[in-house]
């Protein structure tokens, strides 16, 4: 493989997306994503990429045009944040329920109020539900091959779905990293141009968006479900063909030093990284104490998960967002429902850390660990919280 | 009275196209002058176009899930952004045409809206497709009120129209109590190449409008005032008189404003009087003297400045922003 070369992860990413030839650009500024469209605005300014830049006028907008963009059978690529993506929402579940191939990076940031610029999954698990498939990366390399895997997942006939991007905002956005990076004939031979099964031309005449009478309005809805989880298998072999091509492994659920532990920290995005430090603390201190990494979100991996979490006695989930007023945060509900049926099932603990940017370091990491395995006695757990 | 009936029937288009873009078996009201104006604008541009369209009762009718009423391709999306899908549609066919990609031809894009998507929800977005200045049109079906949802007033309501949220009462006998919103000369504060009104009580003009709409080089704006029977409460039958009516009282002129010049499309000799356009409708039906008189009132003022306008720009042609 190439050498590894320095460089801002957001540019990387719009680095990525010019290599994947994508026809159209739709995209409203919003700290912390902003770096990833200034690039692409300026690879498209100097004709370094021949794609059409709708410079729109709100998200809502962005989603919208990226609509009718893809349903037009164009590569579509945009990029936002917290606000923005509840701007979007309506028009994000829709995008999906309407099967139209794009791919949308999140630079994951805290939701107002009070207003944050800075990062946690908030804004991801707002919109959890919406049909679309959804990988956390965990550094900047794991971002800018997940462009090409996103557009080679979302736009195979067999798929046809958006696929969102999560990169922690700042965390990973604003850092530069050595990178890997990809040639053409990579990006050539990895990523077939786009040929949708219905596009909006008048040689084929189509009628997309139709509404759903109470009769067929269900029946929609599981076909997009078995859609997205039918996705599985082409995710799973893209990832395969993306390690034949650069050596770089990636699988729905990772593990990290997880043989004999007893207790498994689980987490997503680039906390990973912190949590393999604490782990490596942890260990060299004597306990028994993995990390496993969930990097697909949806479709959610079932077995994988069942099996990671397996043998341990103990599961302590880092959840980077709140279900105000709720049982737990998103990721841990889901773990819990997950391995509510096992026959033996280990305790999942729920520590919610990194709110708004708060900084979380590996001894946090280690800290929560502690607290979780004495008991907080709470279903639910806001770590450091000021008194 | 002959004199009078002589004198409404209006000439046949020599070449008026015979295809349908929009297929009859709709679930439209018996009368519905929107559908109507729908198959006017597709007859006009015919079939190398797609279609983004709001929302609202055009697609509702038109869309029941398996089954459509569109001969051209059609996307429907949401409610406030057909201006944007639209121009994710155009922006997808240039680079896709540019890169050789697609057949190399022209599809005129359209978008479409009624009132309440065009004046109100999807303002934001249709500004956004003026201001980028996609090759587009943006055809807003004004029917005065949201009657897909129920009649309820939109800010495209007229002033005393009694709709189910702006019902005349006692506290306010008026019904709604503000001016409707004049989207085309917003349309045209854009500066975009071409903006209209049209009717389809005058379809040849209206073809005309929309044919000339789908040449400029840039956005352009159609506002296609649709008799709503249901939502007026008049019967069926009366569309088009009611249509001609609120254009020959001045109510609802018909003029565009290519690259900056305004241009009347019909100047009666006299507007007929307003009392003449408001009998009849059932919403409103509440309106005592003194309201008509400010109605007709406020139409003579909007007569007069269009005139002043349409004098002001006759020579001298704007410089339009998206043909720079």
């Amino acid at each position: 493989m190439g050498k590894k070369v320095g460089m801002e992860v957001s540019i990387a990413a719009a680095e990525a997306a010019a290599l994947c030839d994508v026809d159209v650009v739709a995209a409203y500024p919003i700290t912390p994503q902003t770096h990833i469209v200034e690039h692409l605005s300026e690879l498209v300014a100097n004709g370094h990429l021949d794609a059409e830049f709708v410079p729109v006028e709100s998200e809502h907008s962005a989603m919208s045009v990226c609509c009718g963009s893809a349903a037009a059978g164009a590569r579509t690529i945009t990029s936002t944040a917290a606000q923005g993506l509840a701007l979007m929402a309506e028009i994000v579940f829709i995008a999906s329920a309407m099967r139209l191939p794009m791919v949308m990076l999140v630079a994951n940031r805290a939701l107002s109020a009070p207003l944050s610029i800075w990062n946690d999954h908030s804004d991801a698990m707002m919109v959890r539900d919406c049909g679309w498939i959804q990988v956390f990366c965990e550094n900047g390399q794991d971002v800018y091959d997940h462009v090409f895997h996103g557009f080679r997942v979302g736009e195979d006939p067999r798929v046809l779905l958006p696929v969102m991007i999560n990169l922690d905002g700042f965390i990973l956005t604003h850092v530069i990293e050595p990178m890997e990076f990809w040639t053409k004939e990579m990006a050539k031979s990895y990523l077939p141009p786009f040929k949708p099964v219905y596009r909006l031309h008048p040689d084929k005449v189509v009628s997309m968006g139709a509404f759903g009478m109470p009769e067929i309005y269900a029946e929609q809805k599981m076909a997009h479900d078995v859609a997205l989880r039918n996705s599985r298998p082409v995710i799973d072999e893209a990832w395969d063909e993306l390690a034949r091509l650069t050596g770089r492994r990636y699988s729905a659920v990772e593990h990290y030093k997880t043989d004999g532990a007893e207790t498994l920290i689980l987490a997503m995005g680039s906390l990973c990284e912190t949590a393999s430090l604490a782990v490596d603390q942890m260990r060299d201190g004597g306990k028994k104490v993995g990390l496993v990494k969930l990097r697909l979100w949806r479709p959610f991996p079932f077995a994988e998960i069942r099996q990671a979490l397996a043998g341990a006695k103990d599961v302590v989930v880092l959840d980077r967002s709140v279900s105000t007023g709720g049982g737990s945060a998103p990721v841990t509900s889901e773990i819990r429902a997950v391995m509510y049926h096992e026959p033996s099932r280990p305790k999942i603990h729920c520590m919610i850390a990194g709110l708004g940017g708060r900084d979380v370091t590996p001894d946090d990491v280690s800290n929560m660990v502690d607290m979780a395995l004495a008991g907080t006695g709470a279903e639910y757990y806001i770590y450091g919280v000021r008194g | 009275m002959a004199e009078e009936k002589k004198k409404r029937i209006l000439k046949p288009i020599k070449d008026f196209p015979l295809d349908e873009y929009i297929a009859s078996g709709h679930r439209a009201c018996q009368g519905c002058a929107e559908v109507l104006a729908v198959r006017h604008v597709l007859k006009a541009i015919g079939p190398d176009m797609v279609l983004a369209m709001a929302t609202g009762c055009m697609e509702i009718i038109s869309s029941p899930y398996p089954f459509t009423s569109w001969n051209v391709p059609w996307i429907h999306v949401a409610f406030e952004n057909a201006a944007a899908v639209g121009s994710g549609v155009e922006a997808g066919l240039k680079a896709l045409r540019r890169k050789g990609r697609i057949p190399d031809k022209n599809v005129t894009v359209v978008a479409m809206g009624g009132d309440g998507g065009t004046s109100d929800i999807g303002f934001q977005a249709l500004s956004g497709m003026f201001e980028r200045g996609h090759k587009m049109i943006y055809v807003c079906v004004d029917n005065e009120a949201y009657m897909n949802t129920g009649v309820q007033r939109s800010s495209s309501t007229p002033f005393g129209a009694s709709t189910t949220t702006s019902p005349a009462g006692k506290a306010r006998p008026s019904g709604q109590n503000t001016w409707k919103k004049d989207m085309t000369a917003i349309a045209a504060a854009h500066n975009i190449p071409y903006a209209a009104t049209a009717c389809p009580s005058y379809y040849s003009d209206l073809m005309r409008k929309v044919r000339r709409a789908a040449e400029v080089e840039g956005p352009a704006y159609l506002h296609v005032l649709s008799v709503c029977p249901t939502g007026w409460r008049v019967p069926p039958q009366t569309s088009i008189k009611y249509g001609a009516l609120a254009v020959d009282s001045g109510v609802f002129p018909l003029y565009e404003v290519d690259h900056g010049v305004w241009k009347l499309s019909r100047k009666p000799k006299n507007l007929k009087p307003v009392t003449e356009y408001l009998k009849g409708q059932g919403r409103f039906r509440h309106l005592d003297e003194g309201m008509i008189a400010l109605i007709q009132e406020r139409v003579i003022a909007n007569w007069e400045r269009l005139l002043k306008l349409c004098e002001a720009t006759g020579d001298k042609p704007a410089q339009s922003g998206s043909e720079s």
